[in-house]
């Protein structure tokens, strides 16, 4: 297995995280990092964590032991910084059901005190071609819909590192394809990517790089077109 | 600066929720009036009995209202996992704690204000000599009560039994306030007779400031996982 870090200068890391749940270790020291202009797919089985893993480079979630770095910085004692620079979809969309796409986006805006904040949020609208529902109750909405909005909601502060959970969830083929297309283009725009999704496929035409999860442990950090994809047992489309 | 419109923001989408849905602030109001009316059908009450029961009545409709705003309040944040939401923002804990207990208070002041009003046509009773006093006492009480109810809303919303545990968490720390509200706003309805109306204020004021001021400093652990 290639060293963890051997990318270099990456600015959000975990170092030697360990998390527990009760008894159950969901990641066990893990040491991994992710830079500015890099994307990659974080990949395992269900129960791998890599939920757990990018919620705690989310700042959601904390680790029983190791730390989380955000340019070089122990993430607890500068949260403010990493989180202005991070966006998060999860599986959860955190939207209020109560209230419009826009007034949504609105108060998440206000949080990260953005400025412009209409045009803003008219851009991010536009991305995940939400204009025509920006007046419709996040309640209302379908799954997919939600998830785009959700998408909006990471994406309005313009971040540098974006981490999606399973991002595709819920979206009909098109809003897929202009999904991976936007993400495709972030490492251009000198920004980080951490996704996870199960369609391994899906994932490798977007991401340069692969972190291999199993039961808490990296099995693999590296580039994905050199992955040991029968170690991994990955089995790719076109053999 | 930055503070105040992040309060501003959590305080005004906390209100168009419920301007939305309605839920919160009409049960809290029919409910402490059904307590405050079943008192007034239970015990047919003199002018001197009126003085002593109604303040107990008066707050443990309050308390009981409270209880359901404070549960409602979460309800909002805990569906989408919002509050989660709201910590990947760079804002201060505190501030999160601040616009949520000032919007559980307005919520709060609006109910007491009905009861109260119901309370004088039930019992026939007039606020108005003690207005004042009254009006430091009710502010002061319900400060430290929604204070309270705004942190242990927030531990209960995680935890199975939530509307069950907010009350047992709840209570026993805000028993304090309340009996220091009880038996000032007893005082003031009776026109302070030992002619120190300001001492039950201050203790009132007193309790709940340090519990605002606790509730404010430990909700940031409230928030971590």
């Amino acid at each position: 297995m290639p060293p963890a870090d051997h990318i270099a200068k990456p600015s959000l890391q975990v170092r030697n995280v360990t998390k527990f749940f009760g008894d159950l270790a969901a990641l066990k020291d893990v040491t991994l990092g992710i830079s500015c202009g890099e994307s990659a797919l974080l990949y395992g089985p269900n129960g791998a964590g890599k939920t757990t893993l990018m919620r705690m480079l989310a700042s959601l979630a904390r680790p029983s032991s190791g730390e989380v770095l955000f340019g070089g910085r122990n993430i607890e004692q500068d949260g403010a910084s990493a989180k202005s620079a991070i966006g998060f979809v999860s599986h959860a969309t955190f939207l209020y059901g109560e209230l419009t796409v826009r007034e949504n986006l609105k108060f998440f805006g206000s949080l990260f005190g953005l400025t412009h904040l209409e045009k803003r949020i008219d851009a991010a609208l536009e991305m995940f071609d939400m204009r025509e529902r920006e007046d419709v109750f996040a309640r209302d909405l379908s799954r997919g819909l939600q998830q785009r909005a959700s998408l909006a909601r990471a994406f309005l502060h313009n971040p540098d590192f974006v981490i999606l959970d399973e991002p595709f969830t819920g979206l009909d083929h098109q809003s897929v394809k202009k999904l991976s297309d936007l993400l495709q283009r972030l490492p251009e725009q000198g920004k980080a990517l951490l996704f996870s999704t199960h369609d391994f496929e899906q994932g490798a035409a977007i991401a340069s790089r692969l972190i291999a999860l199993k039961v808490g442990r990296v099995r693999y950090n590296g580039p994905l077109h050199s992955a040991p994809f029968e170690r991994l047992g990955i089995v790719r489309a076109s053999g | 600066m930055n503070s105040l419109k992040i309060i501003w923001s959590i305080v005004m989408k906390d209100l168009r929720v419920e301007w939305r849905n309605r839920e919160t602030l009409a049960s809290m109001c029919v409910f402490g009036l059904l307590i405050i009316f079943l008192f007034n059908f239970a015990f047919e009450t003199a002018h001197e009995e009126t003085l002593r029961l109604l303040p107990a009545v008066l707050w443990v409709a309050i308390a009981f209202a409270g209880v359901l705003g404070f549960n409602r309040a979460f309800a909002s944040e805990r569906e989408n996992a919002c509050m989660e939401g709201m910590t990947l923002a760079p804002v201060d804990p505190s501030m999160i704690f601040v616009g949520k207990m000032v919007a559980n208070l307005l919520f709060l002041g609006i109910a007491e204000v009905v009861m109260a009003f119901a309370a004088a046509l039930w019992f026939n009773f007039s606020f108005l000599p003690a207005l004042g006093q009254l009006i430091l006492i009710a502010f002061f009480g319900t400060l430290g009560y929604a204070a309270l109810g705004t942190i242990f809303g927030a531990i209960a919303a995680n935890t199975r039994m939530r509307e069950v545990m907010l009350t047992v968490l709840q209570f026993p720390i805000a028993f304090w306030i309340l009996i220091f509200s009880i038996d000032a706003t007893g005082n003031a309805m009776r026109g302070n007779p030992d002619g120190n109306w300001l001492g039950g204020v201050g203790r009132v004021g007193g309790i709940s400031l340090v519990f605002t001021v606790t509730s404010f400093l430990l909700f940031e652990y409230v928030l971590e996982e």
